[in-house]
């Protein structure tokens, strides 16, 4: 397993009490150090975990062995038949989608997808979809409406791919269309971002009736990288650009885009794939009880509502100078 | 409506410069000069080469509006410093300086009034104004041009100059993407006309949502239009970037647009194309 910098005190202590642990095998003498070393371990990452900088959050959610879209997806859903392409120019791999039922309920899944291997990644292309990838979503979203299947997205990309192609097949017209798609799609919508929220490549399947984010993500308007390259004109400033950016589930709960914070597992979601899907299963039933009990047209009026109300400017009481009313 | 003022002064007479300054005016595609009074009079394009010079709200709405004459809409919404952002200087500083700078409180105005006799709505982004960026006050104004063009069903015009989402407002910004494009969503629901001008550049998140959602998309000649920027692209795949790659002639070609059309033409085409929409049981 791979292992961050800051995990670095955690994995020597884990890997003194494995030495010791296969000493004990003959010598019991050594039970009490090893129950020591452990609740060291365990405060050590309490502490570390309870103090992440904004920029560790950042390297947590793109933590090599998270877990991604169809990791989830085959442990919430009991069965899941996936759905391919967007009938004009081909399957993107970026996106995966289809059906599946949470608890036998029928649900329509749709989330970014990143590879493990180096030739998974290149296959999934990182995560980044083409216009391609958010044409498949739409037309599966308007399938869900059609059936009256509820759709939840799972966000997890570094952004949507800013190649050549994609410029000519209107990667802009791609993700605009589902925004406006998405805003009075008259079956429930639950987005959870399960890693990286980055920019309009995220938002372009994301406008959840209810919105959520794991604990160690991000989602922003530009990545920590971009935004230190464009403002401080050098990428050496992420940490800073990601601090400044406020981009953590804490964050955005405190500014009141996201409805709440999932919790993984002490050490991040990596360390424990189903106890990640299972309190990502619990938060997508409790949201689709709420969601269900909603009319049509209530949904729409309640998603629309949420994201006009989106932003913060201030208003100035008096005229502007020289102008009366 | 308290967002909705009626002024007495209706015609905009002040003058800032967004334009190069002096009597003759260097067309940078050709390098020759032009005298100042000939380019305004021409809607600031050369009127040898066709070169487009960026104009900001104030021209467009004195080109489009007819004697400039508009009602202001929205403009009491004013930007805060929502994160306390800072890079190499405070958001709060620089939107300080922009609005000394330019003397606009932020990067779009929205205005009403007739355009060859049609009442319409007007959104007009000013890239003078920190890149033309979207933040919170941007995607406001939008939402309140297109809630009045809605709630009156007149045609709404949205003119797009814009670098993208603001970075200094983060998350807000991106937000701004979907409320715009819900606020359509609800306008398409009455039927009510929506045509979406791209002049140079309209990139990032502004592409992304209201400026490609027009029932008409259409383009200044030239205008550089797309999702990534050129030089993040070229980046990705290691290679130049064909001639013309995401110009409006390109995005035309790819069918993205109805049309190209020069400013000098704009206001007479607009006004046609809404005729034919509108012209519905002889009005």
């Amino acid at each position: 397993m791979d292992y961050l910098d800051f995990e670095k005190p955690i994995v020597e202590l884990e890997k003194k009490i494995e030495e010791l642990r296969e000493l004990s095998v003959e010598d019991k003498v050594l039970q009490p150090e090893i129950d020591r070393l452990r609740k060291k371990a365990d405060q050590l990452r309490q502490s570390i975990f309870g103090n992440l900088t904004r920029w560790q959050r950042v390297q947590l959610a793109r933590h090599p062995q998270r877990p991604y879209t169809l990791d989830y997806i085959h442990r919430i859903s009991e069965t899941f038949i996936e759905l391919h392409g967007d009938r004009y120019y081909k399957d993107d791999k970026a996106v995966v989608g289809g059906l599946g039922s949470v608890n036998g309920n029928s649900v329509m899944w749709i989330g970014h997808q990143k590879g493990r291997d180096t030739k998974d990644r290149q296959y999934r292309n990182f995560g980044m979809a083409n216009p391609e990838g958010y044409r498949k979503a739409f037309r599966l979203m308007k399938l869900a409406e059609k059936f009256d299947i509820p759709v939840v997205t799972l966000l997890d990309t570094p952004g949507a791919f800013p190649g050549l192609e994609a410029e000519e097949r209107g990667q802009a017209e791609a993700i605009a269309k589902n925004l406006k798609m998405m805003a009075t799609l008259r079956v429930p919508i639950i987005s959870i971002v399960i890693g990286e929220g980055a920019s309009g490549g995220a938002i372009g399947i994301g406008m959840g009736n209810e919105l959520y984010m794991m604990e160690n993500t991000w989602y922003s308007v530009i990545s920590p990288e971009s935004c230190s390259s464009i403002l401080w004109k050098t990428w050496d400033y992420k940490e800073q650009a990601a601090s400044e950016l406020r981009l953590t589930a804490k964050d955005l709960e405190e500014l009141e885009i996201i409805d709440g914070v999932i919790e993984e597992p002490l050490g991040g979601a990596h360390r424990d794939w189903d106890a990640s899907a299972e309190a990502v299963k619990k938060q997508i039933m409790k949201s689709l009880e709420r969601l269900e009990k909603l009319s049509p047209e209530d949904r729409v009026n309640q998603r629309v509502d949420k994201y006009t109300a989106m932003g913060r400017y201030e208003v100035r009481q008096e005229e502007p100078a020289g102008k009366k009313s | 409506m308290s967002w909705f003022k009626r002024k007495d002064s209706n015609i905009q007479t002040d003058k800032k410069k967004e334009m190069p300054e002096g009597v003759w005016v260097k067309v940078p595609s050709t390098g020759e000069t032009v005298h100042r009074r000939e380019l305004e009079e021409n809607h600031w394009v050369d009127p040898s080469s066709g070169y487009h010079f960026r104009i900001g709200s104030r021209q467009y709405f004195k080109i489009l509006f007819d004697n400039g004459e508009h009602e202001v809409v929205a403009e009491e919404i004013m930007p805060s410093d929502p994160l306390e952002f800072e890079d190499r200087k405070p958001y709060k500083k620089r939107i300080a300086e922009s609005q000394k700078k330019t003397g606009l409180s932020d990067a779009c105005r929205v205005g009403t009034g007739k355009l060859d006799g049609l009442d319409v709505v007007i959104a007009c982004m000013d890239f003078s104004f920190i890149g033309g960026s979207m933040g919170s006050v941007v995607g406001e104004r939008i939402a309140r041009a297109i809630d009045l063009a809605r709630e009156k069903k007149i045609p709404l015009i949205i003119i797009s100059q814009s670098g993208g989402a603001r970075m200094m407002e983060s998350v807000l910004s991106l937000m701004q993407m979907a409320k715009t494009s819900a606020k359509l969503a609800r306008l398409e629901e009455e039927g009510v006309p929506y045509i979406s001008v791209m002049t140079n550049p309209t990139t990032g998140g502004v592409t992304a949502s209201y400026a490609m959602l027009g029932d008409f998309n259409i383009s200044e000649p030239n205008a550089l239009i797309g999702f990534a920027g050129p030089r993040v692209i070229r980046q990705t795949i290691g290679r130049d970037l064909p001639d013309g790659f995401q110009t409006a002639e390109y995005l035309l070609e790819h069918g993205f647009l109805d049309f190209i059309v020069p400013r000098t033409r704009l206001k007479k085409k607009l006004a046609t194309l809404l005729r034919l929409v509108l012209n519905r049981n002889g009005n």
